[in-house]
C-alpha cells in the first residue's frame, strides 16, 4: 500500500537533488555576499542588501513567469546563454537550480550576514594584532564564530527549495526526471483528484523534512535559529 | 448638469442596492468560468449587466480546482466548465440543478508558434522535427491537453516526440511556454490566438476535429445559489443569439 510509483520515487531523488545542489551553491555566494554586507560602508551597500531580499516579496509565480522571459530567446540571458553554446535554461535541471538560487537567495544571505555582524570587529582585530593576514582572519576566526548562521542557512536553503513551487512550475515543464520536483508531482496528483498518491507524498515529505530539521537541530544546530 | 444628476442618482441607487442586495430588481452572480474562456466572458457579462440590471462577480481558473471548492462550500451560483464531466459531475452529486447544464461552447484545438511560417497548413511539421520543444497542457489535468495527446496518437506521432514535451499545468501556461519563445510548438486552444475572429500572431494549424473528442464546455447552475433567480438569468442570457456571437468570435464552436 505505502508503495511509490517510479514517476513519483523518481521525483523525490529530484527533489532532494535541487535542494542540495541549490544549498552548496547558495553557501557559496551567500558568503563571501554576507561578508560583504556585513563589513561594507559603501553607500550602495542597502540597495544590494534590498535586492537580495526582494525574492520575500515578489510573488513565486511571478518571479517564475519573469525568468521564463528572462531565460527565453528574446531575453537578454536568453541571449547570452544561446551565444555561449549552452542552449537555453528553461524546462531544464540547470534553469531550475539558478531559479531556486535566487529564490531562496534571502534565506542563507540574512542568516550569515547577522551571524558576522554579531561577532563584532573585536575577534578580528585581535587576530590581526597576533598577525593573522586576511584570509587567515576569516577562515579561522570569522567563520567558526559564525558557524550557527551557516546552519540556519543551510537549512533554510534546503527547506525552502524542498517546498519551492512557483518558480519551477512556470520554469520547468513538468518534465519527469528533469523538472517534475515533489511539488509539482503533489499538485499534479492533486489536480487530478488522485489524492491517495497526494496524500502519500505530501505525508511523506512532511514526515522527512521534520526528521532531517530535527536531526540539524539537535546535532550541530546549537545556537541556530531560525 | 445632467452629468451630476446622473451621479447622484448613480450613488443613490449604488445605496439603495447596499442595503438590499436581494430584493429582486437587481440581483448578484457569482460565476466560476474556466480559463480558457475568461475573454468572452468578460464581454458576455458586460452585455448581460447593462442588459438585465444584474451584477456578475467572475472567477476565473481551473474547472478541477472549482469542483473541489464547489465540494466544500464555494459560493458561486453557476460554473462554466472546460468539459461536460464536471457539470455533469456536479448534477449527479447533487451540487447543481438537475437537468440545467449545457454545451455552451465547443473548443478547437491548434497546434501555434510564435514564429512565423513555422507551423505549415497541414501541421507537417510535428513530424519533420526541426523544433526544439512541444509544449501541450497536462492531459491528466486539462482536457486541451487530452485532446493534444490523442492527436499525437492518432497522427502515430506520440513516441517521436515524447522526449521533446513541456508540459503547463493549464493552457494557460502552455501559451506562456509557447508565446515566451521558450517552446517553438504548443497545443493551445484556438480561443487564445483568435482575437475579434482572427488570428494575427505566429503561425498555426487548426488541428482537424476527427483527431481528438471534441472539447464540449458545459456550464451548470449550483444547487446552493443564493440567487437562483439572476443565475438562470445569466444561463439563459449565456444560450441567446448576442453571446453566441461573442462566443464564435473567440475561435469557439457551438453546439
Amino acid at each position: 500500500m505505502f508503495q511509490l510509483a517510479p514517476d513519483d520515487l523518481q521525483s523525490v531523488w529530484l527533489t532532494l537533488k535541487l535542494a542540495g545542489v541549490t544549498t552548496i551553491l547558495l553557501l557559496l555566494i551567500a558568503t563571501p555576499l554576507a561578508w560583504w554586507l556585513a563589513n561594507s560602508r559603501k553607500w550602495y551597500k542597502g540597495p544590494v542588501a534590498a535586492v537580495v531580499a526582494l525574492p520575500l516579496v515578489i510573488p513565486p509565480t511571478v518571479l517564475g513567469f519573469y525568468l521564463l522571459l528572462l531565460m527565453g530567446p528574446q531575453g537578454a540571458v536568453g541571449e547570452l546563454t544561446t551565444s555561449l553554446n549552452l542552449g537555453r535554461l528553461p524546462f531544464t535541471f540547470a534553469g531550475l537550480v539558478i531559479g531556486s538560487v535566487l529564490f531562496s537567495m534571502p534565506f542563507a544571505v540574512q542568516p550569515i550576514q547577522n551571524a558576522f555582524e554579531s561577532i563584532g570587529r573585536r575577534p578580528l582585530e585581535v587576530a590581526a594584532t597576533l598577525r593573522a593576514g586576511a584570509w587567515d582572519r576569516f577562515f579561522s576566526v570569522a567563520l567558526p564564530l559564525a558557524r550557527p548562521g551557516f546552519i540556519t542557512a543551510s537549512i533554510l536553503a534546503f527547506a525552502h527549495t524542498v517546498g519551492e513551487f512557483g518558480v519551477v512550475l512556470m520554469l520547468g515543464g513538468n518534465i519527469p526526471g528533469e523538472t517534475r520536483v515533489l511539488s509539482v508531482a503533489i499538485y499534479s496528483h492533486v489536480e487530478a483528484m488522485e489524492y491517495a498518491s497526494a496524500h502519500l507524498l505530501a505525508g511523506g515529505m512532511v514526515l522527512f523534512s521534520f526528521l532531517v530539521l530535527l536531526a540539524l537541530y539537535l546535532t550541530g544546530g546549537k545556537g541556530a535559529r531560525v | 448638469m445632467s452629468q451630476l444628476r446622473w451621479n447622484i442618482s448613480g450613488l443613490f441607487g449604488a445605496l439603495l442596492f447596499g442595503m438590499f442586495p436581494n430584493t429582486g430588481f437587481a440581483g448578484e452572480v457569482n460565476a466560476a468560468v474556466a480559463a480558457n474562456f475568461t475573454a468572452p466572458m468578460q464581454q458576455i457579462v458586460a452585455a448581460f449587466q447593462k442588459d438585465s440590471g444584474h451584477t456578475v462577480k467572475l472567477s476565473f481558473g481551473s474547472s478541477g480546482k472549482f469542483y473541489t471548492q464547489i465540494k466544500q462550500g464555494a459560493p458561486f451560483d453557476v460554473i462554466l466548465a472546460a468539459d461536460e464531466a464536471i457539470s455533469q459531475r456536479l448534477e449527479r452529486e447533487g451540487l447543481a440543478v438537475a437537468g440545467t447544464s449545457f454545451v455552451y461552447a465547443s473548443g478547437k484545438l491548434v497546434l501555434w508558434s510564435a514564429k512565423p511560417g513555422l507551423v505549415d497548413a497541414k501541421g507537417a511539421v510535428l513530424g519533420q522535427g526541426n523544433f526544439n520543444k512541444l509544449a501541450y497542457a497536462d492531459p491528466k489535468l486539462a482536457p486541451y491537453g487530452l485532446a493534444a495527446k490523442e492527436t499525437l496518437d492518432a497522427m502515430g506521432l506520440w513516441r517521436r516526440v515524447e522526449s521533446r514535451l513541456v508540459t503547463g499545468e493549464s493552457i494557460t501556461q502552455t501559451y506562456q511556454f509557447a508565446s515566451s519563445g521558450n517552446a517553438d510548438l504548443a497545443f493551445v486552444a484556438l480561443s487564445q490566438i483568435t482575437k475579434d475572429g482572427k488570428v494575427t500572431e505566429g503561425s498555426w494549424w487548426l488541428v482537424p476535429s476527427n483527431l481528438y473528442s471534441p472539447l464540449r464546455q458545459s456550464a451548470v447552475q449550483l444547487s446552493a445559489s443564493k440567487d437562483p433567480v439572476a443565475a438562470r438569468a445569466l444561463l439563459t442570457y449565456l444560450k441567446s443569439k448576442k453571446s453566441a456571437e461573442i462566443i464564435r468570435s473567440f475561435g469557439y464552436e457551438l453546439p
